[in-house]
């Protein structure tokens, strides 16, 4: 019997780890130690109801486990075979306890590929990897497949990069392969800087030695024999993970010279980040990576003609590199027979928001937004109405409720205003304003663009202004033309995808959310009330009964009133700061 | 470039020196030269990062411009409890502006202050990974999860 506890750092932040040394501890005292081992695995997405145990082979799912429930799972489950009753996790709406994942909602529509082993094994150790057809892809490269047959099937299994920009993966090989160098590189781009986006962590933190082999297949393909990994310094377990897979892989033979006896050799060296947004770009990485600031350049050249320090580069984004091992061992007519006509395969995205099952899923492509935030996310937190959902991070769009049923792939999306990017997905209720909400997109483009070229430099601070102006109530009619003509002009004049994309949610909730802008500056007012500056606070004389509560709880002294009496609000003193509304016990005190 | 005068003892000079060496005094390795000096120094002052140039034979300025360009990198010391809250859009949607703004309004602290005692600082940062528990605040190694502006005091009252 195995225990499996998530180690992602989701469950960890609510002491994941302190399960497992209970765990140990109970099996021990109960003399079980050597039958029942208690693995630490990756992620096992489901984060809303975790810390996550997972008893195998039976497969129970126990959700939101302390570390004091130890005792009774070691002593109902493993002992006695009684699944605990009170860990389980209840459907929402049939009210029934679940013991198995695959019968949760969250599960079904899923199929794992990029994540297949996230959950399932001890990523420090690579035997289970192993175990689990782990560099059996990589072994059958080299002694059965040339380069160009590699490139081959990745190309015919349609894999496209799961990084953003959805280019052919087989393609960018075949490029890099053909330009001679006597040096060239693999980079795994594992800088994930979209907020709200946790995928590659996940899959580094739950399944690093599936990235290296990966790399070491591309290595083989284009003729390179040294791989980069840039990661952010800020992914410190994801760090941790990758230095115990590379010691162990190059122990193992499995990197470094001759591999496995042949003549290929590869090795891999660990890059850090240092918190920039925009080196998700491959041209800014690679600058990064030689030292200096990420500022991209102009392409051409593209890195696999000239890359890292003038050598061809091919780079890849950490999701692409994990669905490599899987394609060619189970082959491309297998990967292409899943999803859609143009983008084939599955995608990774991160749930998150207003949305009652946050959590990383993997989901064919050609699944609809209405299966995966009503079906796999379990709908609208606090039985609210869904709103919009954001794809993509900063660089992405808006969608709306009539954008529920496309079936969602790279293509469908960007015709609907938005785009895949890395996998991003946040919901919004019917309380979120979407002014704010590109005003808070807008905020983080400022702060991440890189400010070599104006139109992204200049002019986003500029949108920022605009639609800073607009949500305290001082925007015209005349601005929201403005707005737009700025928003074209820096995504036609942009040097780089960052400032090529940031206008998107700016245009994105202008074409869904119109009336919303034009309510922000012809009426001053702020339809889901978010906007402080745009709120009106005043007291129902009728509901007032003098307490003084709101009074006390002032701090400009704005309202007046005897007590006992009704009370009333100076408007040219109230700061808006809402003390009022929350001491009143009568609801006397309205917003509007 | 920095308002904070400080007197480099020779033994940090030698640290300084140490770390660029450990790197062949590559200029390519500037960045992990960086994380290593900041590892050990907690900031960057102006002044390390004058010896980290003459010893990597580039300019201060590249090694300014570097420094400044990326966001992990800090010219000022952190505080003794550095509060990091968590500004990604999972945790926007779920309030952590106002989470913040009651840090704010707590320490009397802007993002990117420490407060005079050195006791706390306060920085926001992207996206922590961790959207379930969302809105998340760190403070140093510590995850809270879930925290509601009412929660800030309690927080704090832990590190008092």
């Amino acid at each position: 019997m195995h225990l499996l506890v998530c180690g992602g750092t989701g469950c960890r932040a609510s002491e994941s780890n302190l399960i497992v040394e209970s765990l140990k501890r109970e099996l021990e005292e109960k003399g079980l130690s050597s039958e029942v081992q208690v693995i630490m695995t990756g992620c096992f997405g489901f984060c809303e109801k975790g810390p996550v145990v997972k008893v195998m082979p039976d497969n129970t799912f126990y959700v939101q486990v302390k570390p004091e429930d130890a005792a009774v799972i070691v002593a109902e489950h493993v002992i006695k075979g009684r699944p605990v009753q009170r860990l389980l996790y209840v459907d929402p709406k049939s009210k029934e306890h679940i013991t198995d994942s695959k019968h949760m909602g969250f599960y079904r529509k899923q199929i794992r590929i990029a994540l297949r082993n996230c959950g399932f094994i001890n990523p420090e150790n690579i035997e289970e990897y192993i175990a689990r057809d782990g560099y059996a892809a990589l072994g059958k490269c080299i002694s059965e497949l040339s380069a160009a047959d590699v490139i081959d099937i990745i190309k015919k299994s349609g894999l496209r990069g799961r990084g953003g920009a959805g280019f052919p993966t087989g393609l960018k090989w075949e490029i890099a392969s053909k330009n001679k160098a006597d040096q060239k590189y693999v980079v795994c781009n594992a800088d994930e800087g979209d907020p709200g986006a946790f995928m590659d962590r996940s899959v580094l933190e739950g399944d690093p030695h599936s990235v290296l082999e990966a790399m070491a297949i591309c290595g083989y393909a284009i003729g390179a024999s040294k791989g980069l990994i840039y990661i952010r310094a800020e992914y410190p377990l994801a760090i941790q993970r990758l230095k115990i897979a590379l010691g162990q892989a190059r122990e193992y033979g499995l990197l470094g010279k001759n591999i496995l006896g042949g003549e290929f050799s590869f090795d891999i060296e660990l890059r850090y980040g240092a918190g920039a947004f925009v080196c998700g770009e491959e041209t800014a990485l690679i600058h990064s990576m030689e030292g200096h600031r990420g500022e991209p350049t102009n392409k051409p050249p593209f890195p696999a003609e000239s890359g890292f320090l003038g050598k061809p580069t091919n780079v890849n984004n950490v999701e692409t590199f994990a669905s490599v091992p899987v394609i060619i061992n189970k082959g491309w007519e297998w990967f292409s027979s899943i999803g859609t006509e143009k983008s084939k395969g599955t995608k990774v995205f991160a749930l998150a928001g207003k949305i009652n099952n946050v959590g990383l899923i993997e989901v064919p492509m050609g699944t609809t937004l209405r299966e995966i935030i009503f079906e796999i996310g379990g709908g609208i937190k606090n039985g609210k109405k869904f709103k919009a959902v954001q794809t993509g991070g900063p660089s992405g769009g808006c969608l709306t409720e009539n954008h529920l049923d496309i079936p969602i792939d790279f293509d469908n999306l960007a015709a609907a205003g938005s785009i895949m990017g890395s996998g991003g997905m946040i919901v919004m209720d019917e309380d979120d304003c979407m002014v704010s909400i590109a005003k808070f997109f807008l905020e983080f483009t400022v702060e991440e663009s890189c400010g070599k070229c104006a139109p992204c430099r200049i002019g986003n601070k500029r949108v920022h202004e605009l639609l800073t102006h607009i949500t305290k109530g001082n925007g015209t009619l005349a601005d929201l033309d403005r707005l737009r003509n700025m928003c074209n002009v820096i995504k036609d004049t942009s040097l780089c995808g960052l400032g090529q994309t940031s206008p998107n949610p700016v245009l994105s909730t202008m074409d869904n959310f119109m009336d919303e802008y034009v309510a922000h500056v012809t009426e001053k007012r702020c339809p889901s009330g978010q906007c402080r500056d745009l709120m009106k606070y005043t007291i129902d004389v009728e509901k007032c009964v003098g307490c003084t509560a709101c009074a006390r709880g002032c701090p400009v002294n704005a309202i007046t009133g005897e007590r006992k009496g009704p009370h009333f609000i100076d408007q040219e003193k109230c700061i808006k700061c809402g003390a009022c509304f929350e001491k009143c016990k009568f609801g006397a005190v309205l917003i509007n | 470039m920095s308002s904070i005068k400080i007197e480099l003892r020779q033994q940090d000079v030698d640290k300084i020196n140490e770390i660029c060496d450990s790197f062949n005094n590559e200029p390519l390795e500037l960045i992990n030269v960086l994380h290593k000096t900041q590892e050990h120094f907690g900031y960057l002052p102006a002044e390390v990062q004058e010896v980290i140039a003459s010893k990597l034979n580039i300019s201060t300025a590249q090694v300014y411009g570097v420094v400044t360009f990326y966001s992990f990198f800090t010219m000022t010391p952190k505080g003794k409890h550095p509060i990091s809250i968590c500004m990604g859009t999972a945790c926007y949607v779920r309030g952590a502006e106002k989470v913040l703004d009651e840090f704010k309004k707590e320490l009397s602290l802007q993002v990117g202050q420490t407060t005079p005692d050195g006791k706390f600082s306060l920085s926001s940062l992207r996206c922590v990974g961790a959207c379930g528990l969302a809105p998340v605040v760190l403070v140093g190694d510590k995850t809270y999860g879930r925290v509601a502006p009412d929660d800030v005091k309690a927080i704090l009252k832990e590190y008092a």
